[in-house]
């Protein structure tokens, strides 16, 4: 059997694959993307609103992946249906209180010190993406609360120039783009959004470096 | 302007004193907390799911306003019917000066009010109904005059409206046509076919339920409910729901600007109030929004963190310490 021969450097350079690794290793060693340890700081309890958001988004995805496996109706004529559908209810309603939770608490540490801005910004703009994700799931129950919401809802859409390409009205638009489009869209900016916390770690005590908050 | 030296990790936590930390047992427990409590709310308080309003249930239950609904279709004087965009081109929608979002892409979801929540489904249904068809046809041959002569008529006699057997019955008049296309389109909608013909629209595998949504928001029978389940615009109803469930709690803010001045005011302020209130609430939203992001670069905004001493609680064992680099 022929041995594995080493390949000179020399015949690496410009490897685009070597070049995305030594980027990665750099700015997200493992070390800090699984890390064990931390600045003392980071035991107060605000840092859990941040982790118990990503656990209730792991239960709102498993939820909804079981009701949407099932089909839209399943639920209205299943307890265990009803069962599935009252998790993935709850879990939504924990996740959007940890994360506001999370997001004030952010707030009130200045979380976007040290380079962290875009950190903040992406922080936003999930809490914007899970609103709408949530909006178009209240429009895909198939009850009187999706009618209702879906008639009331119109004319805001609609005023914007939004209804144009955004029907509320249109169940199989709103049912596509909360079961698929929109949580893909929430997952990966939450994934962004955390290696962006591990890549710089978490930010130092206001005052510890200057006095400024911003 | 002097590029930044990114600083490393190493660096930046360098003279602080680190303890140990288990980020997966940490993600794990929280998992396991979150979950339990997401499966006993789940378990003992359940989630709303009152049974959606059927044109079926709509006729029914009220046939008056069903069938005062589709003569108004039929006058085109129906919310729908002088919409505007994306719709129909009866409206102009709402402006705040210049901007009229709602123009700018045309009719892009084409809706004729008249035709397709009445005639279409009668002629649909004319098929072996002679009564009808005469009807139909009488009604498509005459004058546009006549038809709003029968049309006014037909639409003041059905103030005072009966009904019997689910029927609407009317006093004597001179309606034409229109009490047998109206009492058939009832019919129908009692069965169950308007849903149907409605949503189907020629096809047969369908989800978009613009039409009978359309429709039925025409009418005074869906909003009733709404209203009983304080479900409308002015009773915050786009962040509640039924029942006494949290419902879109998250959209508190956006739903507060609908309650208060300019937009609850007819004559508003800076060109703002209730006639554009969607549109102008739109705006402050989005204006809220990208300021939020934004925040760390707003100064006052992004120094109230530093000035109010919330952060003391945060990082008590750091500020207590009395230390900065312990």
């Amino acid at each position: 059997m022929a041995e594995l021969t080493e390949v000179k450097p020399e015949m690496l350079e410009g490897s685009w694959t070597l070049r995305v690794r030594n980027t990665v290793d750099r700015v997200l060693p493992m070390d800090h993307l699984l890390p064990h340890r931390q600045p003392y700081y980071v035991g107060s309890w605000v840092y859990v609103f941040g982790v118990i958001t990503i656990a209730a988004l792991v239960w709102v995805v498993v939820s909804g992946v079981v009701l949407s496996f099932m089909g839209p109706q399943w639920w209205h004529a299943s307890s265990l249906g009803r069962f599935f559908n009252s998790l993935h209810f709850w879990s939504v309603q924990l996740f959007f209180i940890f994360m506001v939770l999370h997001l004030w608490g952010q707030y009130f540490m200045a979380g976007w010190r040290a380079g962290r801005a875009a950190t903040w910004m992406i922080g936003v703009v999930i809490f914007a993406a899970s609103i709408l994700t949530a909006f178009t799931g209240y429009l895909s129950q198939q009850n009187f609360d999706s009618q209702f919401i879906a008639i009331n809802a119109k004319d805001a859409m609609n005023s914007a120039g939004i209804g144009a390409f955004f029907n509320v009205l249109n169940f199989g638009q709103m049912y596509g783009l909360h079961v698929m489009l929109l949580p893909i869209t929430v997952t990966f900016l939450v994934v962004v959004h955390i290696v962006m916390v591990r890549a710089r770690g978490v930010v130092k005590p206001i005052g510890a470096e200057g006095g400024k908050a911003s | 302007m002097k590029a930044k030296k990114q600083v490393t990790q190493e660096e930046y936590y360098r003279g602080i004193r680190m303890v140990p930390y288990d980020l997966i047992k940490e993600l794990t427990i929280a998992l396991v907390g979150v979950g339990l409590l997401a499966l006993i709310l789940g378990a003992a308080l359940s989630s709303p799911d009152v049974p959606p309003v059927t044109i079926a249930s709509w006729a029914q239950s009220d046939p008056v306003d069903f069938v005062t609904t589709a003569t108004n279709e039929l006058q085109g004087g129906t919310i729908s019917a002088g919409y505007g965009n994306p719709y129909n081109t009866n409206g102009s929608g709402q402006s705040w000066g210049p901007i009229a979002p709602v123009q700018w892409f045309g009719t892009r979801i084409p809706v004729d009010s008249a035709n397709s929540f009445v005639i279409q489904p009668l002629k649909d249904a004319s098929f072996g109904n002679t009564d009808l068809g005469k009807a139909l046809n009488q009604w498509s041959s005459a004058s546009s005059d006549q038809q709003t002569t029968w049309l006014k008529a037909y639409s003041d006699a059905l103030g005072k409206a009966t009904v019997t057997d689910g029927k609407v019955t009317v006093a004597d008049g001179q309606y034409g046509p229109l009490p047998v296309m109206l009492n058939n389109l009832l019919g129908i909608a009692q069965a169950g076919g308007l849903d149907g013909l409605l949503l189907v629209n020629g096809r047969f595998y369908q989800t978009d339920y613009t039409q009978a949504l359309l429709f039925m928001g025409d009418g005074g029978y869906l909003a009733g409910l709404a209203q009983n389940a304080n479900l409308t615009g002015s009773q915050w109803g786009m962040m509640n729901e039924t029942g006494t469930y949290p419902g879109q709690s998250w959209l508190w803010l956006y739903t507060m600007w609908y309650q208060v001045f300019p937009f609850t005011s007819s004559d508003g302020f800076l060109g703002l109030n209730a006639g554009n209130a969607d549109l102008g609430i739109i705006i402050v939203m989005t204006v809220l929004t990208v300021a939020l992001a934004l925040v760390p670069f707003i100064p006052v905004l992004r120094d109230i963190p530093r000035w109010v001493p919330i952060h003391r609680l945060i990082w008590k064992e750091y500020y207590s310490a009395g230390k900065r680099t312990p």
